[in-house]
């Protein structure tokens, strides 16, 4: 599967490049100079970004494959959904173990 | 009143032009400051948008700070093909040159100390994924879990949980195993935080987010050693991204001494 050329192309850069590549490498690493603008990128960690873009808008996002919020019981109600699924599975989890005991007090009782 | 300045990057001087066509952010076209041995590259930005409130505020646009990032990565890249860069990160502006030129005056010998370092080097990011929960737990005869004796249930549970161990578990050793390798044939590496799957909008979950600074020379071969471990385990996802200008390996050292409060008059650092 290897193919050298003799220089390496670039990979996944260019227009295409994944943002989050791009935002992790020129807001969180290179020189930081405070300038005569003083802003300070904590305040704007990727996450505050992510929560406004839900604010902003959620169809875009979507589109752009973003849908961690779904998963959030905080921010959605598919997830609370899925929370009410996984206490269900966690109840039929219970249950199993009690039936597996069960047969066995089933023969104790019957001689 | 030609605006505010945005620097990108401090370079030694170097002797290729960038491309003409090459724009920066807000379209204008990076320009050269040099002063004594550094070269800083700049963009004449618009008061409005890059003064301290206006910029805070477009900060938290995505759209606006997708558009900036881009610019800012466009430039670095370009530079990258001309020279090595030590890039500034997004969003460090002055009023004019000179404060420029004495920003670059301040800090002349952590620039240079930190070009010597990474002169000739690219950075290549590797980041390992583990592709989606398998769909196909062991046995599982009917998507019919309501019908299911409550201990199918529980047994099928259990394997399904062992198998997600066995997962991680071989994901994270061949995580451990990738990054030892390269972290050898690399001159230096850094562990990033694994990237939230939904900003990168990619599939699987990020095990490994690395970044190697490799000699350019060598690309050749780091790219065939990551290419190389692509193939060997099924259910994990080895992306390569770069050359990238050594953006995780600038920081350090230039930024020892932050001068609080804008002092950016050089006075020695005792």
């Amino acid at each position: 599967m290897t193919t050298p050329s003799r220089l390496p192309d670039p990979y996944g850069q260019g227009s295409s490049a994944n943002l989050a590549d791009i935002l992790e490498r020129v807001l969180d690493k290179g020189v930081v100079i405070a300038g005569d603008i003083k802003i300070n990128l904590l305040d704007i960690e990727l996450l505050t970004i992510k929560l406004r873009l839900v604010v902003a808008s959620v169809d875009k996002a979507k589109e752009m494959g973003i849908d961690w919020w779904e998963s959030d019981p905080a921010l959605s109600s598919r997830a609370r959904r899925d929370e009410l699924a996984r206490e269900n599975a966690e109840l039929r989890e219970r249950l199993a173990r009690l039936e597996e005991l069960e047969p066995r007090r089933a023969e104790e009782e019957t001689p | 009143m030609t605006g505010l300045r945005y620097v990108y990057a401090v370079c030694r001087p170097f002797g290729t032009p960038l491309q003409a066509q090459l724009t920066g952010v807000g379209g204008d076209p990076p320009r050269l400051v040099p002063h004594r041995d550094l070269v800083a590259v700049v963009s004449h930005v618009p008061e409005a948008d890059f003064a301290e409130e206006s910029l805070r505020a477009h900060l938290e646009d995505l759209d606006w700070l997708t558009a900036v990032a881009r610019a800012h990565q466009g430039v670095i890249d370009a530079l990258t093909t001309v020279t090595t860069p030590l890039p500034l990160r997004l969003g460090t502006v002055f009023r004019d040159d000179s404060g420029v030129r004495s920003m670059i005056e301040a800090r002349e010998e952590n620039f240079l100390r930190g070009l010597d370092r990474l002169e000739g080097r690219v950075e290549w990011g590797v980041k390992v994924y583990l592709e989606s929960e398998p769909e196909q737990a062991p046995e599982r005869p009917a998507p019919q879990p309501a019908a299911m004796s409550g201990r199918d249930y529980l047994r099928r549970r259990r394997e399904q949980t062992r198998s997600r161990e066995d997962q991680w578990q071989r994901a994270e050793t061949f995580a451990t195993r990738l990054h030892a390798n390269l972290a050898g044939f690399a001159e230096d590496s850094r562990l990033h935080a694994p990237q939230n799957p939904t900003l990168s909008g990619h599939r699987g979950r990020n095990v490994l987010n690395a970044a190697y600074l490799v000699p350019r020379g060598e690309s050749e071969a780091f790219v065939e050693q990551v290419e190389r471990t692509k193939d060997d385990s099924p259910g994990l996802r080895v992306e390569l991204t770069g050359p990238w200008a050594a953006y995780s390996f600038a920081g350090e050292e230039a930024a020892g001494e932050e001068p609080a409060g804008g002092r950016t008059a050089g006075e020695g650092t005792t």
